[in-house]
């Protein structure tokens, strides 16, 4: 019997509901690139599940229409993970924030993903607590003025993405709200990937923190302040493309091309690097003066999936012992018989 | 030794025995007792067991604090506790003795390790002189025995080091305790043939040490007596022995399989809750996935996103983990989900005494989350009834589509009773329907009869919908902050735990069905309070006793029968949580007996609070 796929449209993946962000919030955009990915990934639309936490960016699976699930503050990633293991046939997608899975959430994320258990994983981060109006959050630089830090924060913040390759995530990358293609070309891409695949989406705030991320998407400054790595080819980056990254030592270091030096010394981007040490030294480019911020696919590894580990265990005790008799189960181990 | 005659011994039938092993925590009590307790059950034997454990794996050895013990009432007629006091004492060294001898019956046999009473054992154990010496135990009928030194003899010639000899002296206490009560040793022989099965060497020096003990009172004249206590008159049938936490893990499996559904278990190690997550494990072609969680929040909300995907799902744990489960619990009543989580309590609050029993939480179970979120709670009574316990919950938990609670306590998960094994038929129906229909297909429209909304998984064709724990709108399961739409959910999610009613049922008070005394409890006091009541109708008293089972709701006649007795008494290893419950509900003079001493009551204790309050209302 084949089944032929209905042919959606980003029209299909969208609710009746009234969306409720605030008017230019960066998470209109990355809805609608979700939306526009989806019909164009060959999955039935019933497949589709979004999970979510608490916070602005948790508000998403109200706005999809697929099956949904608005849980409790950080806890997504658990969700999710009890329902893949059930339902490994399902595409499971996490919708998260900073506060969501970087605070309260940060021990289920980085289980996820030590785990591998295979989610997608939409980390909205605007560097801001939204929906509890302005408070500082992990991401948040050093010294932010907030609602609860009147004299700077003194804390200081995470890497979203040195995080998840510290847990040796499978699939690290990142994009942003406004870049529509890139961000939909990198959805696609985790769509792609088996076990957890990690993008951080960097999301503007208009109302609390507008602006967090204009050094990097302005377009006269974003071409020099960020680079749009992919396998296989150099690290070039610059308006004119004439700035690259080489390694000297254990670290990286930013050269001028040309005058001797070319992109045969540059670092060829390898996302497949078994070592996620390389990717950890990407990543750590962000705030580093002189150097550009990441975007695209950082690592993309293959590994054992947790789910399927699991069900692989159930299978071979199936084949091994044939299914549990329950009768058999009941009288284990010593028994009598009274008369 | 080996060609000694048996020497002529007196023969005395007796009804009931109470033997309690005590040593240090490395010595192996639990394994001596649980191997008595088979041994016991196997033989036809009505029992009760309490392992008596410290939290710490390896307390520093000899010290007070390190103490293990296991006690076992075996019985030729119903038992219902372990017993109040000890016939027969096996104390492995000073500490052991000074914890335990107490309990020891006037008279009662005392046998101790003499090899471990040196001053430096009586230092760890902070005894000021020498019991064997100071005529302390003058009271008993003391008999030394030369444990270690007497097991090495027997172990001699197979090349152990010293160490591995010295493990096996629990064994050589066990065979005299075996050869005291006329017992066959062969099903130890068998545990210990499975146990050891890759080092044949230590199963034998084991049973080396065992026959060694039986001998030793075969060929010495130190006991006069052996003991008979005749198999008990059980109700006909199957039966093995079974601990409570046991018996939750096969409910569970067995309600997975009556309702169709694959089990998901999501747990965090936790006391005295662990086993039931080892036991599951093991029973992967029964389609059990375990997960062990990171955490006890993981654990629970793993459990939700199971049952949003269609399984059976649980979480297991004690009650400071039930405490970080509560918010998720409130949001799979919230989205009306089925989970079952077992709360298998201990002492609190906070850490508390993680290996003693307390009957801590129901306020908790009851009240612990934040806005009105009731919930039915069950709890099981006896070790075997955590098996039903088990099959009810998951029952209630899909019928009503609503998460459901199950206490236990770490007295019912460690302890163990013969249990007539059911048969498949005797299980009770789980019907599973999950919504396929897309016509008419609304996530919050309810079953008329019970109020449960369908349970609609992922994966269905064009029933895509959304829920969370924002607020629905009645029926559609949007989002919606209108007063009335919230006071109406509000009443509505209440509506329908108190509809399960009509799956409770009817309370009959065992004893008396009116009189002068009613006593009202709920699990594991069970065996004490029915033993009371017992002794105490034989000598003509007047009471009654009703053991809920279920906590939420509660039985629809329970008010009407506590009004049929001039006096109502609630025994809690609590403050008095039950008790405050029925007062505030039925606006009744009920009584709390209370007792947070991390044990049990025993009977003599519940009859004596029925002796008083019988005087009182005279």
């Amino acid at each position: 019997m084949t089944t032929t796929l209905p042919v959606y449209s980003k029209k299909d993946f969208q609710t009746d509901q009234e969306v409720r962000w605030c008017p230019g919030c960066g998470d209109y955009a990355i809805l609608s690139a979700v939306q526009s990915v989806f019909p164009e990934l060959g999955i039935p639309k019933e497949k589709f599940v979004v999970v979510s936490g608490i916070g602005c960016s948790s508000r998403f699976p109200y706005y999809m229409n697929t099956y949904g699930f608005h849980t409790i503050h950080g806890r997504a990633p658990a969700v999710a993970t009890g329902l893949k293991i059930t339902r490994p046939d399902l595409e499971v997608w996490v919708a998260t924030g900073d506060g969501d899975a970087l605070s309260i959430g940060g021990n289920h994320t980085i289980h996820m993903m030590r785990r591998n258990v295979g989610l997608k994983v939409l980390l909205f981060n605007n560097k801001i607590y939204g929906l509890t109006k302005g408070q500082y959050s992990p991401t948040s630089e050093m010294g932010k003025k907030a609602k609860s830090t009147p004299y700077g924060s003194v804390d200081r913040p995470f890497n979203p993405l040195s995080l998840a390759l510290g847990a040796e995530a499978t699939f690290v990358a990142r994009s942003v709200d406004v870049f529509q293609p890139h961000l939909k070309a990198t959805l696609k891409r985790a769509a792609a990937h088996q076990g957890t695949a990690f993008i951080e989406i960097l999301q503007n705030c208009n109302i609390f923190n507008d602006g967090a991320w204009e050094n990097l998407t302005e377009r006269d400054v974003r071409d020099d302040h960020t680079i749009a790595v992919e396998h296989g080819q150099p690290l070039v980056f610059g308006k004119n493309k004439d700035k690259g990254i080489r390694m000297k030592g254990i670290e990286l270091e930013v050269v001028a091309l040309g005058g001797g030096i070319g992109e045969k010394d540059l670092i060829v981007h390898d996302e497949r690097h078994p070592n996620p040490a390389y990717a950890f030294l990407l990543s750590r480019m962000d705030g580093t003066p002189g150097f550009p911020t990441p975007l695209g696919v950082l690592r993309a590894v293959d590994a054992p999936r947790y789910e399927a580990g699991i069900n692989d265990q159930l299978r071979q005790a199936v084949e091994k012992k044939g299914r549990g008799d329950l009768a058999q189960l009941l009288q284990a181990g010593d028994t009598w018989q009274v008369r | 030794m080996a060609t000694t005659e048996a020497l002529p011994r007196k023969k005395e039938t007796l009804e009931q025995a109470v033997i309690r092993f005590a040593g240090d925590s490395g010595d192996g009590m639990q394994i001596t007792g649980s191997q008595f307790t088979n041994t016991a059950a196997v033989f036809g034997n009505d029992l009760a067991t309490f392992p008596d454990f410290p939290a710490e794996i390896r307390a520093p050895a000899g010290t007070l604090p390190g103490v293990s013990g296991f006690q076992i009432n075996f019985s030729s007629r119903d038992v219902y506790t372990p017993g109040d006091a000890v016939d027969v004492l096996v104390a492995m060294n000073p500490a052991a003795l000074a914890t335990n001898v107490g309990d020891l019956k006037p008279g009662g046999i005392l046998i101790v390790n003499v090899d471990n009473f040196k001053e430096v054992d009586l230092k760890k154990a902070q005894a000021r002189s020498n019991p064997l010496e100071d005529h302390s135990l003058d009271g008993y009928r003391v008999f030394p025995v030369e444990l270690t030194k007497l097991t090495r003899l027997a172990l001699r010639d197979l090349g152990l080091d010293a160490k591995s000899m010295d493990r096996c002296k629990n064994f050589f206490a066990l065979g005299m305790c075996y050869w005291l009560y006329n017992r066959p040793m062969d099903h130890t022989y068998k545990w210990l043939d499975e146990k050891f099965g890759g080092k044949p060497v230590l199963a034998e020096a084991n049973k080396i040490a065992m026959k060694a003990g039986y001998a030793y009172c075969d060929a010495t004249e130190a006991f006069q007596v052996r003991y008979e206590v005749p198999a008990a008159k059980l109700e006909p049938g199957l039966y093995r022995n079974i601990s409570g936490n046991t018996a939750l893990a096969l409910g569970f499996v067995a309600a997975a399989r009556k309702a169709g559904l694959p089990l998901f278990q999501g747990s965090y190690p936790i006391t005295p809750a662990s086993d039931i997550l080892h036991e599951l494990s093991m029973y992967k072609e029964f389609g059990v996935v375990t997960f062990q969680a990171e955490d006890e929040i993981a654990a629970v909300t793993s459990a939700i996103g199971a049952a949003y995907g269609g399984a059976l799902a649980i979480t297991t744990t004690s009650g400071p983990g039930m405490a970080l489960k509560m918010e998720a619990i409130g949001l799979a009543i919230a989205v009306e989900l089925p989970i079952v989580v077992c709360d298998i309590q201990r002492g609190g609050p906070s850490t508390g005494l993680p290996t003693k029993t307390e009957q801590a939480d129901l306020f908790q179970a009851l009240f612990g989350r934040n806005s009105e979120a009731p919930i039915p709670i069950l709890a099981a009574a006896t070790p075997g009834d955590c098996f039903w316990m088990a099959l009810e919950a998951s029952r209630i938990a899909i019928k009503y589509m609503v998460p459901v609670i199950v206490l236990s306590d770490g007295y019912l998960a460690n302890g163990a009773e013969p249990w007539k094994i059911p048969t498949l038929a005797e299980l009770p129906e789980i019907p599973v329907r999950f919504r396929s229909d897309p016509e008419g297909f609304m996530p919050y429209l309810r079953d008329a009869a019970t109020l449960a909304r369908p349970w609609a998984v992922p994966g269905t064709p064009g029933l895509e919908h959304r829920i969370g724990g924002l607020e629905k709108q009645d029926v559609t399961g949007n989002v919606n902050y209108e007063p009335l739409n919230h006071e109406r959910m509000v009443r509505l999610r209440a509506a329908k735990v108190a509809a399960v009613v009509q799956d409770v049922p009817e309370v009959v008070p065992a004893g008396d069905a009116e009189g002068d005394l009613l006593l009202v409890g709920w699990g594991s006091t069970y065996g004490s309070i029915t033993a009371a009541v017992r002794a105490q109708r034989a000598r003509g008293r007047k009471i009654g006793h009703v053991h809920l089972r279920h906590l939420n709701p509660l039985p629809r006649n329970l008010g009407e029968v506590l009004k049929r007795y001039r006096k109502v008494v609630v025994p809690e290893m609590n403050m008095g949580q039950l008790v405050w419950v029925l007062r505030a509900k039925y606006l009744l003079d009920a009584e709390g007996f209370n007792k947070i001493q991390g044990k049990p009551f025993k009977q003599s204790e519940i009859e004596a609070k029925i002796e008083r309050a019988l005087t009182e209302i005279r």
